[in-house]
C-alpha cells in the first residue's frame, strides 16, 4: 500500500503545527466561534449533540496494522474506548475535546494518517472499490488513481470554499462496490482498446433530493485524468448555487444546467486547463503504482501447528457467507462483520480493532479495508489460512456470519449522536437485527441491503437499500418511513415510499412483512431486490396497509 | 479603513476601482472590482491596462473569487491582483497560490499569524499562480532542469 514519503509526511506535520495554532486561537477568544467551525470543520472537527466529534480519514479505506493499532489506541486514551466506521471507509470518534484534539493529530501523523478534508466544503476524503487489488473482475488497480486524486485534492487552493461538500469514488470494474454513482464525481477505470481511461459520472447524491450520476464523459485518458477533474470543479466552484444550502451540491448544478451543458463547459474548461500543464507527469503515476503491488504474505507456523474452528457449523456459514473470490489462486478475501446480532452498526471496540490488526498483519499481508458497508476487510487471505483466521476472530466477537444479509445493516449514527437528525438509527437497526436473528430467516432472505438514515440528509443511504428506512420527526414523535427498490450497486436506483410511515416498533413488522412478501412470491435466484423489481410496489403496499 | 497588505513593489493605484459592469464602458479605467457573481474572463480582453483587480469576498465562505484570481493569472495578468472583504489569516497560503499579492481585510491581520500563515506549508501537491514548483516537479525533476 501507499507509504508517505518526506514531502507527504511534512504536509501532515505541517497541517497539526497549523491545527495547533487555530485550536489555541479559537481556546484564548483570538477567534470567533464561526470563524473557527469551517477551520475545523475542515479538519474533521464537528461539534455534535454531547462532544466534539473527530472524523479521520482512511484513503480508499486501506489501513495497515500499525494504522489500525494507532485507531484503537486513540479510542482508549480520547474517547471512550470505541470507534465508528463510516459509509465512506472513514472512522469517527464520538467524545473528542477540542483541547485533545491536536494531540490526535499529532499521533495519526505518527502512522501516515490525518483529518485533512473529511468535513466542510471542499474535497472529502477519496473512497474507491474494498476489493480494489483483489478483485478479478477489475480493468487495474483503482487506487493508484485514488491516490493521486489524495494528492490533488489535499490543500487544493482553489478548491478550499465550494458551495457544498465534495466526495469522489474510484472504481475499476463493472460490478460497482462502491456506490460510485452516487458521488459527487464518479470515476470508472474502463479499458478501450488496450488504453486505459476513465469514465467520469458527474452529480450523483443522496440527501434530501437524491441523484444518480449522468455519464459526463465516457473516457478521459490516464494521462489527463486530473486536469479533467479540475475543469469539473472549477465549473461547479464558479457556477454552482451557493444561495441555498440545499440546492448548493453539484448535482443540482447538473441538474439544472442538464448534462449536455454542464459537459459543454468542462470540455471549454478542460480544453484551457490542458494548456497549463497542471497534470502530474506519468513517472509520478508510476511512483505511486508501484507502491500497489501484489500481496507479500507474512511468514506463518505451518498449517499442522494451527487451531482448526472449534465450531465446524459455524465456520462453515461464516465461509459461505463472509468469504469473497480473490483474483490470485489460493487466496480469498474475507469480510469481518461490524454487525453483530443486535449490535451497533459499524462500532469496534479498542480491543476489536487490534484483533482486526493482528489479523491483518498475520493474514493479510499487513492490509485491511473499511468498506462502505461499515464492515472490515481482509483483501488478501490465503486459503489454508481462513480456519486460523475464523478461530481468531470469532473469539473477538468477529465473526457474525451475514454479509450483505439483513442484519448487515448499514446506519448512521441517528438521533443519539448526530445533532442534524430527527429520529433514532441505531435501536431500530437493533431491533431489526434481533428480530430475524430470532427468526433465523436472515440465510434464507439471502442478499437483502437494508440502510437507515435518521433524517434527510440521508447519511445511512436509505435511497440505495434494497430496503430504506427514514427516520422523521412527525409532531414531536419519531416516525419511520419505508422504501423499497433502491440499490447502490452497478444497477444503482432510488427507493419509493412505500406509504405512510411507522412508529419504532412498527417499522420493525413491516421490514419483516415485505421480507415475508418475497418468501412467498419469490422464483429460482431472485434477491429480493429482483422480486420487486418483477412484481412491483403494488403486492408489498397490499401487505403492509391492506 | 482596513489596512493593506501587499507582496509587490510598485505603486498601488490611486483611484477607487469601477464594477465589472462599468469597466465595460470605460475603458480608461485602471482598476476593477470583481464581485463574486462576475465572470472574470470578461476582463481578458483588457488586462493590457488593467494595473488592479479587486476581488471580494463579501463572505469568506464564498469560493468563487479563487477561481476568479487564477483564471486572471492564467490569462497573463500581471497586475495587481487584491483579495478585499472578509478576508481571514487562514486562507492567506492559499490566496496567494491562487495569485493574489494583495490583501485589503475587512479586520487587519496580526504581522506574526501573518508570517506563520505564509511559512508554514514548505511545498504544496498542485501547481499554482504563485510559482512555486508542486511536489510532483520535486520529486521528478526535468532531466535538464
Amino acid at each position: 500500500m501507499y507509504a508517505y514519503d518526506q514531502y507527504d509526511q511534512a504536509m501532515v506535520d505541517a497541517r497539526v503545527a497549523e491545527f495547533r495554532d487555530q485550536v489555541a486561537r479559537r481556546l484564548d477568544g483570538r477567534l470567533s466561534e464561526d470563524q473557527f467551525k469551517p477551520l475545523r470543520l475542515m479538519n474533521g472537527l464537528y461539534l455534535q449533540l454531547h462532544a466534539y466529534m473527530l472524523r479521520v480519514a482512511i484513503p480508499y479505506g486501506t489501513l495497515n496494522a500499525r494504522q489500525m493499532r494507532a485507531l484503537a489506541d486513540i479510542a482508549e486514551q480520547y474517547d471512550r474506548g470505541y470507534g465508528h466506521f463510516t459509509t465512506r471507509q472513514n472512522i469517527q470518534y464520538n467524545w473528542i475535546k477540542l483541547a485533545d484534539a491536536p494531540d490526535i493529530l499529532a499521533d495519526l501523523a505518527r502512522v501516515e494518517m490525518h483529518a485533512i478534508q473529511t468535513s466542510g466544503n471542499c474535497i472529502r476524503n477519496i473512497s474507491a472499490d474494498h476489493l480494489a487489488g483483489a478483485a478479478a473482475d477489475e480493468v487495474c488497480d483503482p487506487r493508484p488513481y485514488a491516490e493521486l486524486l489524495r494528492q490533488w485534492s489535499s490543500f487544493h487552493p482553489e478548491f478550499s470554499a465550494l458551495p457544498r461538500k465534495f466526495k469522489i469514488a474510484v472504481i475499476a470494474s463493472e460490478a460497482d462496490r462502491a456506490a460510485m454513482r452516487l458521488h459527487d464525481i464518479g470515476i470508472r477505470m474502463v479499458e478501450r482498446e488496450g488504453t486505459l481511461g476513465a469514465q467520469f459520472y458527474v452529480g450523483g447524491g443522496m440527501g434530501r433530493t437524491p441523484m444518480i450520476a449522468p455519464l459526463i464523459r465516457d473516457f478521459v485518458p490516464v494521462d489527463q485524468f486530473i486536469t479533467y477533474a479540475e475543469a469539473c470543479l472549477r465549473v461547479y466552484n464558479r457556477h454552482g448555487r451557493r444561495d441555498n444550502k440545499y440546492k448548493a451540491r453539484i448535482k443540482i448544478l447538473v441538474h439544472e444546467l442538464g448534462a449536455d451543458e454542464y459537459r459543454r463547459q468542462v470540455e471549454e474548461e478542460f480544453a484551457h486547463l490542458l494548456t497549463l500543464g497542471i497534470e502530474p507527469p506519468r513517472a509520478e503515476l508510476e511512483r505511486i503504482k508501484a507502491h500497489f503491488g501484489p500481496p507479500i504474505h507474512a511468514e506463518l507456523p505451518p498449517l499442522t501447528a494451527q487451531a482448526g474452528p472449534s465450531d465446524p457449523a459455524a465456520f462453515a456459514e461464516w465461509r459461505a457467507a463472509n468469504v469473497l473470490p480473490h483474483k490470485l489462486p489460493g487466496h480469498v478475501a474475507a469480510v469481518i462483520s461490524l454487525k453483530p446480532i443486535g449490535g451497533i452498526p459499524g462500532d469496534a471496540t479498542a480491543e476489536q480493532m487490534r484483533v482486526i490488526a493482528d489479523c491483518a498483519a498475520l493474514y493479510s499481508a499487513d492490509e485491511c479495508r473499511v468498506m462502505h458497508t461499515q464492515n472490515i476487510l481482509l483483501p488478501h487471505v490465503r486459503e489454508a489460512d481462513l480456519p486460523a483466521l475464523y478461530a481468531r476472530l470469532a473469539d473477538a466477537g468477529l465473526a457474525t456470519a451475514n454479509l450483505d444479509q439483513v442484519g448487515d445493516i448499514i446506519a448512521c449514527p441517528g438521533l443519539d449522536y448526530c445533532s442534524l437528525a430527527n429520529a433514532r438509527s441505531i435501536p431500530v437497526a437493533q431491533k431489526i437485527s434481533q428480530r430475524f436473528a430470532a427468526s433465523g430467516k436472515g440465510a434464507a432472505l439471502g442478499e437483502l441491503k437494508l440502510k437507515i438514515s435518521g433524517c434527510i440528509n440521508a447519511c445511512g443511504h436509505h435511497h440505495a437499500g434494497h430496503i430504506g428506512i427514514l427516520g422523521v420527526d412527525r409532531k414531536g414523535t419519531e416516525n419511520y418511513q419505508l422504501l423499497l427498490g433502491g440499490s447502490e450497486a452497478e444497477d444503482a436506483a432510488l427507493g419509493k415510499i412505500t406509504g405512510p410511515g411507522f412508529d419504532e416498533d412498527g417499522i420493525v413488522d413491516a421490514v419483516e412483512t415485505v421480507a415475508d412478501l418475497y418468501l412467498a412470491r419469490r422464483e429460482a435466484g431472485e434477491r429480493f431486490l429482483d422480486t420487486y423489481r418483477r412484481l412491483g410496489m403494488e403486492p408489498f403496499k397490499e401487505a403492509l396497509y391492506g | 479603513m482596513a489596512e493593506l497588505l501587499r507582496f509587490r513593489d510598485d505603486e498601488p493605484v490611486d483611484h477607487p476601482a469601477v464594477t465589472v459592469d462599468a469597466f465595460g464602458g470605460q475603458a480608461n479605467a485602471a482598476a476593477v472590482r470583481v464581485e463574486p457573481g462576475d465572470d472574470a474572463r470578461a476582463l481578458i480582453p483588457h488586462l493590457a491596462h488593467i494595473r488592479l483587480v479587486e476581488v471580494n469576498f463579501p463572505a469568506f465562505t464564498d469560493g468563487r473569487g479563487y477561481s476568479a484570481a487564477r483564471i486572471l493569472r492564467e490569462a497573463g495578468y500581471t497586475g495587481e491582483l487584491r483579495a478585499v472583504g472578509d478576508v481571514l489569516v487562514d486562507q492567506l497560503a492559499f490566496m496567494r497560490r491562487c495569485g493574489f499579492d494583495a490583501f485589503e481585510p475587512d479586520q487587519p491581520f496580526d504581522d506574526g499569524e501573518v508570517r506563520a500563515a505564509m511559512s508554514r506549508f514548505p511545498h504544496a501537491y498542485q501547481p499554482a499562480a504563485a510559482g512555486a514548483q508542486p511536489i510532483w516537479v520535486l520529486r521528478h525533476p526535468p532531466a535538464n532542469g
